[in-house]
């Protein structure tokens, strides 16, 4: 049967690409850190040597529109064009071509079906920042396979948190019977608190710093529990009014497992938004 | 109240950088252009297929011709749609990073919580 060798959760911020590769004047104060914190994260997944990638992220209103719209998607296609012409126009992002892993895909679709989530199915997805994000900061050489998850946490209604943690574990049971030799490593982005066209956005910090530690303590010691006695789908419009990509979050700590601490976590205080990275070896760390 | 129209304004705009432009500089004649010739196109069916029954209301359409950002966010469309497209149009303006995005945000400061419901 396939291993899970690292679940990783992150942030995924747009800007990384541009602050990372800016140079002189342009080159924001901020870049050097974060590149210092991008490239330890990365070293993460490095080290767990995976063959696979499953990433969990949410569209954006690239693809996936109000008069069609899934709660929950598994892309399955050889290949995945990425990056849309807004996200080349705001930030910058560079088009890119990923391969695909449809035998997993297919084995996704299949057993979550029949362990009871109705997932929906594209075999042509243009895939967008909230993959690619990680892609550039975890892989920039974009060479491995990998089976895109869509989750809506951007259009009501969605799902409750508990769903998406069920739908982790169940992604973990899942890829832990996929028949297959290779190593998979599960790679999901969110967010913290967020505002995004309101009144609180774009300033010094993000929209709520105590939602921000709650949230990291909450995941670095897979306290699932607590997190959804205290998060609701009411209670997420309260910390910034794009705060439920945080349940993108809680999806991954499905996949890590209830009391699974992470065994990598780190956060950078950004403007407009807390990064925050974290991973997890489900069968120990790698030497 | 049309929130899906409103946001599929927004978003048919968005991804067209020619429609971006005419909304930036002829933001009445792109306005009543979609409205009679895109605001029914069913997206990515065949033209003949269209729906017959989507319009603005005139608070909606007025909101949509004055740039009004913080009067569509009253009227609940998607805030992500709006907060891009009129990035897209008027961050060009800036003087410094962020200037046009730190802006916006301060002219909805007397938007209190719960905001406008964005579900449709």
């Amino acid at each position: 049967m396939a291993s899970i060798v690292a679940v990783i959760a992150s942030t995924h911020h747009p800007f990384y690409y541009k602050a990372s590769t800016a140079t002189g004047e342009d080159r924001p104060p901020f870049a050097d850190e974060w590149v210092r914190k991008i490239t330890a994260f990365r070293e993460t997944l490095t080290k767990a040597n995976p063959d696979v990638l499953v990433m969990v992220g949410s569209d954006h209103f690239h693809q996936l529109w109000l008069d069609n719209m899934p709660q929950f998607l598994v892309g399955k296609a050889p290949f995945y064009d990425a990056n849309w012409y807004n996200e080349e126009r705001e930030f910058g992002l560079p088009k890119m071509l990923l391969k695909g892993q449809e035998d997993l895909s297919a084995h996704i679709l299949r057993a979550g079906l029949d362990a009871g989530f109705d997932l929906a199915f594209s075999n042509e997805l243009r895939i967008d920042h909230s993959v690619t994000c990680p892609i550039i900061t975890l892989r920039p050489e974009a060479d491995l396979p990998i089976v895109p998850i869509y989750t809506n946490i951007f259009a009501p209604p969605l799902p409750q948190p508990s769903r998406f943690v069920k739908l982790g574990e169940t992604i973990r049971q899942i890829v832990e019977q996929w028949p297959s030799h290779l190593r998979v490593a599960v790679i999901g982005t969110g967010h913290l608190s967020l505002e995004l066209g309101g009144p609180r956005q774009f300033g010094p910090h993000g929209p709520d710093p105590e939602f921000d530690r709650r949230a990291v303590e909450w995941i670095a010691t897979g306290d699932i529990d607590n997190c959804l006695r205290e998060v609701s789908l009411e209670s997420l419009h309260s910390p910034g009014n794009a705060t439920h990509g945080f349940m993108d979050f809680m999806l991954m700590m499905g996949v890590a497992g209830a009391g699974a601490k992470a065994d990598y976590v780190d956060t950078l205080d950004l403007f407009h938004t807390m990064e925050a990275y974290f991973t997890w070896y489900p069968n120990g760390a790698p030497a | 109240m049309s929130k899906y129209l409103l946001n599929k304004f927004l978003f048919t705009v968005d991804r067209d950088p020619t429609l971006v432009e005419r909304y930036r500089s002829e933001p009445h004649e792109l306005v009543t252009w979609w409205e009679s010739t895109v605001a029914n196109t069913l997206l990515n069916c065949h033209t003949d297929e269209a729906s017959t029954w989507l319009r603005f209301t005139a608070e909606e359409r007025a909101a949509l011709i004055d740039h009004d950002h913080c009067k569509l966010f009253e009227l609940g469309a998607h805030p992500f749609l709006t907060l891009t497209l009129f990035i897209a149009m008027f961050e060009r303006d800036n003087n410094e990073p962020l200037e046009y995005q730190k802006a916006y945000g301060a002219r909805m400061a007397h938007f209190a919580m719960p905001y406008p419901d964005i579900a449709t």
